[in-house]
């Protein structure tokens, strides 16, 4: 069962084995699709909403698609490990709190996730490594396919596919990028950048979407327009813009090191020194010394530890991943005790593997 | 003119027109405002200002607000307050007050990405099978019950193609 492997496993877009993986931590599409002759989530009685979860949960398991996708039914997996799969960004959080008859397909290599009864009756996910958004959404789309073989979706040919909110009609599609972008936001460019991807209506929003602060560096870039454009023009847009931020972030990297090496050295040493060696240590300042080990690393000015390594411990050492690894409920100080006690063992141990 | 509450100078005077008949009410400023008159007042005026402004937009949104969707039963106000359709004939529905705000909101009103496949042949499959049910009739009225047999297994095959459960 896949929950039980989720603590010693880490996702494959988490390995950073993809293109500009040294910004670019992942690209991801969202297809947002509902059931022809059942009314939205919000507005299906629970009777509904058993028959709509029933019907999905059947199709996805007989999906002909390789990898095969593992089903859970979200209404008997206990809150802890919902709060799991939201860290492993598998499910969305309103997913995990909401209530009644829901679930998600997912591919053992956490590369696919289809969730049921969410806002639209089907989310479905593709996540890859690095800037890879062409490669996300033939996934994505040939999935799609395969599902509505069996699926009946809403759609009409004016409007598209038709979604609850309105703001997501016509293709359901959402193409995100997620950034590490430590220079931009030191230099303080990164507002400049906002403000232009803003123009172009495009969206900015932190590590775990909307609404969520940009902890560690990290930013997602998403479009908000889903009609009155192709899925191929969507994604080309975000696409097309992207590498200009990674130029952008790529030049800030090299005049900070230019102007202030030594400087960025000691920041970067004393931040893995801290990691290595602290007793209590917050969800926040975890993130935020990552991030400047993880730009000491792509620097070249720290090498006892890869992306793909750094990458994994800014998810195992969410407040889920630190309770499901003891096997009991932690409350805030206990778990910024064991998030020290985890990031000592494990750094130790990829310092071993280095050796 | 003094108060006729409580005999102090009137500085609020109101006539009132009630079933034609003209009535005329003076007050001091404390009496009126006990009687929270200046508010009604105030009130009363942004009242017949919108009654002004909107006299054609009222009508319209009158008219929208008693729009209610036949399948999921959510009424135009409903949907505009939690900004959530209710099922997906909503979009037909309400199809007038929706093009201006995914107008607003995408910049554009039409559709032009992918088209789910199967939905299509789905579609064809339901017009043939119109047909064929059509023909049966015919077969059956015109007593070539070998051809009716050769057409309702035809048609119990394309039903069953259609739901692969």
């Amino acid at each position: 069962m896949i929950l039980d492997n989720l603590t010693s496993t880490s996702g494959e877009w988490l390995r950073a084995n993809g293109p500009e993986a040294d910004i670019v931590i992942s690209s991801r599409i969202r297809l947002a699709r509902n059931l022809s002759t059942y009314p939205f989530t919000n507005r299906a009685s629970a009777h509904q909403k058993a028959e709509i979860e029933a019907k999905l949960r059947g199709y996805i398991e007989k999906l002909d698609f390789n990898p095969r996708l593992e089903y859970l039914n979200l209404s008997t997996v206990v809150p802890l490990d919902r709060q799991l799969l939201v860290e492993r960004q598998l499910i969305s959080r309103e997913l995990a709190n909401s209530e009644g008859p829901r679930g998600v397909g997912v591919a053992p290599n956490e590369i696919i996730s289809i969730m049921v009864n969410e806002e639209d009756h089907i989310r479905l996910q593709v996540i890859r490594s690095g800037f890879a958004l062409d490669d996300a959404w033939q996934d994505a789309d040939q999935l799609d396919d395969k599902l509505e073989e069996r699926a009946p979706y809403a759609f009409s040919e004016e409007f598209g596919y038709l979604t609850a909110c309105p703001t997501n009609v016509g293709t359901g599609l959402r193409a995100s990028v997620m950034l590490h972008l430590p220079a931009l936001v030191l230099s303080k460019h990164i507002e400049k950048v906002f403000r232009a991807l803003q123009k172009i209506n495009l969206a900015v929003r932190g590590l775990y979407g909307e609404g969520s602060r940009a902890s560690g560096d990290f930013y997602q870039i998403s479009n908000q327009v889903t009609l009155g454009k192709s899925e191929t023009q969507i994604i080309s847009e975000i696409r097309d813009v992207i590498p200009q931020i990674i130029t952008y972030e790529r030049q800030a990297r090299q005049d900070m090191l230019r102007d202030n090496r030594h400087a960025i050295l000691d920041r970067c040493s004393r931040a893995f020194g801290t990691l290595k060696s602290a007793s209590m240590m917050t969800s926040e300042e975890t993130m935020d010394l990552l991030s400047w080990v993880r730009l000491g690393v792509n620097l070249g000015l720290v090498d006892q530890i890869t992306i793909g390594e750094l990458n994994e411990l800014f998810i195992h050492t969410q407040p889920a991943h630190l309770q499901k690894v003891l096997g009991k409920q932690l409350d805030s100080e206990e778990r910024n005790s064991e998030r020290s006690r985890f990031l000592r063992a494990r750094l130790r141990e990829i310092e071993n593997q280095m050796n | 003119m003094k108060c006729q509450s409580c005999g102090q100078t009137a500085l609020v005077h109101l006539t009132e027109i009630v079933n034609g008949k003209k009535r005329e009410n003076h007050f001091c400023q404390e009496c009126a405002e006990k009687q929270q008159l200046l508010k009604q007042q105030d009130l009363n005026l942004t009242a017949i200002l919108q009654s002004v402004i909107g006299q054609h937009v009222g009508a319209q949104v009158d008219e929208l607000a008693r729009l209610t969707c036949p399948s999921c039963g959510i009424k135009y106000m409903e949907f505009k307050a939690a900004g959530r359709c209710g099922c997906p004939r909503d979009y037909d529905v309400f199809r007038v007050p929706l093009l201006p705000l995914l107008e607003r909101i995408h910049r554009g009103v039409r559709h032009v990405g992918k088209i789910p496949p199967h939905a299509v042949e789905r579609a064809s499959v339901l017009i043939e099978l119109r047909e064929l049910r059509k023909l049966l009739r015919e077969a059956v009225e015109s007593e070539g019950y070998e051809e009716a047999a050769r057409l309702r297994d035809l048609i119990k095959d394309k039903e069953n193609a259609d739901d692969p459960g």
